[in-house]
């Protein structure tokens, strides 16, 4: 075993129990530094597979933006941190269905596929990832279209927020 | 290769050699090497924290018209570790109903934070921690725990002025976070690239300060916004808030704050050097040895952290309202105008000489500030207007 797999077991396993404690945990501000935790180690898998672009947004958005978010919201939305109801409810055999379903088709998937024993091709070091991401995204025989059709989107999010918070004076 | 070349790699090679003499197997002997290179930088930043104690102490006394700590050691250059015992030694104290995990893990991850940002710095040419392709936006990322750490903060420590502390540095700093990536654009688009180390390589005949002073501002701006220093102190308004989020921190807890602030002043101070003033680069003298470009960029970070110190002790602190203000209804949309203009001019100048590129830029800096300053100016007077009555012809006549 190299260092690079005790690394990648280390910080799946944090992110799959910091996951299970978000839904766990009955503190409410609790669950979403838990769910920092969860972002982090799946910031921690992309860098390991070399995607350090999509990593460092990842926290920027996620940690920095999101989560942060949320914790605001518990805050300023309950008075008390503490949820006191049912941590399950009348749905939960469906839910696990599907998720064991997911899995075992995902397990059978990868089983089937020749790519899952074989170790990746190490990439040239003149490779430039963030160079060839930002091409794609604007380039017109790849992904510009769906590119700026998500930037409207966007766009018009923002707008609709800004106009619900809006107060005429 | 020689040490004086490249010292670290000479360094790591030698230990290597060394533990993999014993038998140590040659992958686990580099990871090794890998953790020991990240504690000694580490531990030279904690020694240099404490001496940016006695340089902040010594500074603000200078500003204020005192002599500052003078009593321990020649120029006092003992108070800091004098005041790390008594910190040291003080009573650690936990209020009632803190939550106690979360209250315990905020001021390590606060100065976690600031540790962070050093693994994309590069001190010399060969001397960094990690050649990252996007270490600009890695920038951001590690600002994205500090915002973490202080939000638990205040919110463990179940004190209401500790929570509204949080709230208002959590706020500004989720509103600066916007001019600051902005403009931490702006020498990406000079450098063609994300990554520190070009950025700096890319300096070699100007500036970028000199090719964009309004960005070199605007950032300065954030960046002391992001630092939660004077004239954006209002977390911890000691007038109001009693010291903000850290107000239930006692011992070295309270230390990791503070020191965390210090150390966050000098790298952004470092960072403002390389992004905006060539970083270790001073007319080829990096060339020479890597410990000069050492020297040199120390020199640069320490001159710009003392620009941060001169602007936190000469400056008032704003309020709420008029730091939101500032930021979303000036600094947002003038770092926006500015990273188009500043994008449409690097594409109308591509191909001429670096002297009418220089000159183009910076006219275009000089020319969107003095609109920006003139707008900000005639809104004032409407506002003022608005609250007094329009200006009497008669006072006019004096």
């Amino acid at each position: 075993m190299n260092p690079e797999q005790i690394i990648f077991l280390v910080v799946a396993g944090a992110t799959l129990v910091s996951g299970l404690m978000v839904v766990t945990t009955r503190n409410l501000v609790h669950a979403a530094l838990w769910l920092v935790a969860t972002l982090f180690g799946v910031a921690v898998v992309y860098a390991i597979l070399n995607a350090g672009f999509i990593a460092v947004v990842q926290i920027v958005i996620y940690v920095g933006a999101i989560a942060i978010l949320f914790i605001f919201a518990v805050m300023l939305t309950r008075k008390d941190m503490r949820d006191t109801g049912p941590q399950l409810n009348k749905g939960w055999w469906t839910g696990a269905l599907i998720a064991v379903l997911a899995f075992g088709g995902l397990v059978t998937l990868f089983q089937s596929w020749a790519g899952i024993s074989k170790t990746a091709a190490a990439i040239p070091s003149d490779f430039d990832a963030v160079g060839l991401l930002g091409s794609q995204l604007t380039s017109p025989d790849a992904f510009v279209l769906p590119f700026e059709v998500a930037s409207v989107l966007l766009l018009a999010a923002m707008v609709g927020a800004v106009y619900v918070a809006f107060t005429r004076k | 290769m020689n040490f004086w070349n490249d010292p670290l790699k000479v360094a790591a090679e030698w230990l290597e050699g060394i533990f993999t003499g014993w038998g140590m197997d040659a992958v686990f002997a580099h990871v090794l090497v890998v953790f020991l290179g990240v504690f000694l930088l580490i531990t030279l930043l904690m020694v240099l924290d404490i001496f940016l104690v006695w340089i902040e102490r010594k500074v603000v006394a200078r500003f204020q018209d005192r002599l500052g700590p003078n009593r321990v050691g020649p120029f006092g250059l003992i108070q800091p570790f004098a005041d790390i015992i008594k910190l040291i030694i003080k009573e650690d104290t936990t209020p009632g109903g803190a939550d106690k995990v979360v209250y315990n893990l905020a001021p390590i991850l606060s100065m976690m934070s600031v540790l962070i940002l050093w693994a994309v710095v590069p001190i010399a040419p060969v001397i960094l921690g990690v050649d990252l392709n996007v270490g600009v936006l890695f920038l951001i990322a590690a600002g994205a725990i500090g915002t973490l750490s202080i939000i638990m903060a205040g919110w463990s420590s179940n004190n209401k002025f500790a929570l509204i502390g949080g709230f208002r540095q959590v706020a500004m700093m989720v509103a600066f976070e916007i001019p600051m990536l902005t403009m931490l654009l702006i020498p990406t688009i000079f450098a063609g690239s994300m990554n520190m180390n070009d950025i700096i390589q890319s300096q070699g005949s100007i500036w970028y300060f000199v090719l964009s002073p309004l960005g070199a501002l605007i950032f300065l701006i954030a960046v002391i916004a992001e630092l939660g220093r004077a004239p954006f102190d209002l977390a911890e308004g000691e007038s109001e808030l009693v010291a903000g989020f850290n107000t239930e921190y006692s011992g070295m807890k309270f230390g990791m704050f503070y020191a965390g602030e210090l150390l966050h002043a000098m790298t952004f101070g470092g960072i403002w050097g390389i992004l905006f003033f060539g970083g270790y680069r001073f007319f080829g003298l990096e060339q020479v040895s890597p410990f000069l470009a050492v020297l040199i960029f120390f020199v640069k970070a320490l001159i710009g952290y003392w620009v941060i110190m001169w602007v936190k002790y000469t400056m008032m602190r704003i309020r709420i309202d008029q730091m939101l203000a500032f930021n979303w209804m000036f600094l947002t949309p003038l770092s926006f105008v500015l990273l188009m203009v500043t994008a449409l001019m690097n594409a109308l100048l591509a191909g001429t000489s670096t002297w009418v590129y220089g000159i183009g830029m910076f006219l275009s800096n000089v020319v969107l500030g003095w609109v920006a300053l003139e707008l900000v100016r005639s809104y004032s007077r409407r506002e003022r207007e608005k609250l007094e009555g329009p200006k009497k012809v008669a006072e006019a006549h004096h």
